[in-house]
């Protein structure tokens, strides 16, 4: 009866280890369920994931003030927070730019970039950059469609929100809108990852 | 190719702006569509390419540019190509990346890429690109060897991955 309850235990070992490594090795994958996390939006409180018991899931867009391809797209995150956050998918904004490498990135520029542009969501620092590793953003702007799973939410699409950076109007695939129309049609994104150019993360030089 | 007379008018324009620019004979810009560029990721010659995606909007990038000059003037006598392939929208070649292109007196050969549909052409560039700029591929297709950085590099950086690469 040892041997058994050994395996067991091991097993249960390798799961807890091989679950706490995912994240590092190139972040989440469709399908992963998207830890949770506390952060300072611009008006000074902190946001999670948990705080809106009625959102079906989210919009995470990894974006910044200073990028022009996160500029390029900030009218389009407006009107997908417009459209979607009726529906149970309100958008969340983070910056993860260390402001050391992009001084207009600062948590006051954040500020005033959200209130001038009117963000009807929350722009979130992630200061420690954390949020951003986990998920295993890259870019800005880099999107993260979660969807909920009892109390937790799982990430049904990842990358660009369109095919078309230059020109909104030109885009032939909506990816953000395909993904959630399904999505709330309780099926899986055909379209569930596509890859898209951006300004890469600013990360902290190593110390 | 056959030269139509409209590609003889463009040569001759060509060489009169370069003749015109010497002594800082800056490059010209070369628009591209992706079949040009994976044409050269697979050619099977014993050079080792640099490869350097950029754009003139992103800071990271104009940082290193010097790096990739500085590079290819060390290795001008080696079978070492550099390229910048520049990833701005063609509608900006005349107003931002040809001024730029002068301004640095950049050198090395720009291509600037023009595929709006950026899902389409990442992966087939390299499939571990997540899209985020900057991005260099190394390689030698003869030797079977390559190298890619999602990442700024210093110049000793390159050095060591063309070391490796070209060995």
């Amino acid at each position: 009866m040892k041997k058994p309850l050994f395996l067991l235990t091991l097993l249960a070992l390798v799961a807890t280890l091989s679950s706490f490594l995912r994240p590092a090795e190139g972040g989440y994958q469709v399908g992963d369920k998207a830890a949770d996390f506390k952060l300072k939006n611009v008006d000074g409180k902190l946001v999670s994931l948990a705080d809106n018991k009625a959102a079906k899931g989210y919009i995470v867009v990894f974006t910044c003030n200073t990028c022009p391809y996160a500029q390029a797209y900030e009218d389009r995150i407006i009107a997908l927070n417009k459209k979607y956050a009726a529906q149970g998918y309100p958008v969340v904004a983070i910056n993860p730019n260390d402001p050391q490498i992009a001084p207009g990135d600062s948590y006051a520029d954040m500020q005033k970039r959200a209130r001038s542009k009117q963000y009807a969501f929350p722009y979130l620092l992630d200061e420690s950059q954390d949020v951003a590793r986990t998920y295993g953003a890259t870019r800005t702007p880099h999107v993260y469609v979660l969807q909920r799973a009892g109390s937790e939410f799982k990430v049904a699409y990842i990358g660009a929100i369109d095919n078309n950076t230059e020109d909104a109007n030109a885009a032939t695939a909506k990816y953000v809108e395909q993904a959630l129309t399904e999505i709330m049609a309780g099926k899986p994104a055909t379209t569930s990852a596509t890859k898209a150019v951006g300004c890469g993360i600013k990360w902290k030089k190593k110390a | 190719m056959p030269a139509t007379p409209h590609a003889m008018k463009l040569r001759f324009l060509v060489a009169s702006l370069l003749l015109s620019a010497l002594p800082a004979a800056a490059q010209q810009v070369r628009v591209v569509k992706l079949p040009a560029l994976q044409q050269l990721l697979a050619r099977p010659t014993d050079t080792t390419y640099v490869v350097n995606f950029w754009a003139t909007w992103c800071g990271p990038c104009v940082a290193e540019l010097p790096h990739f000059e500085q590079l290819r003037r060390r290795h001008a006598t080696a079978k070492v190509q550099v390229l910048l392939v520049s990833l701005d929208f063609a509608s900006q070649l005349d107003k931002k990346v040809r001024p730029f292109v002068q301004r640095h007196r950049l050198v090395a050969p720009v291509w600037l890429l023009n595929e709006p549909d950026q899902n389409a052409f990442i992966d087939k560039v390299d499939a571990g690109w997540s899209g985020a700029l900057p991005f260099t591929l190394v390689f030698n297709n003869a030797r079977h060897r390559r190298q890619s950085f999602e990442k700024p590099l210093t110049l000793p950086e390159l050095e060591t991955a063309l070391q490796a690469v070209a060995r």
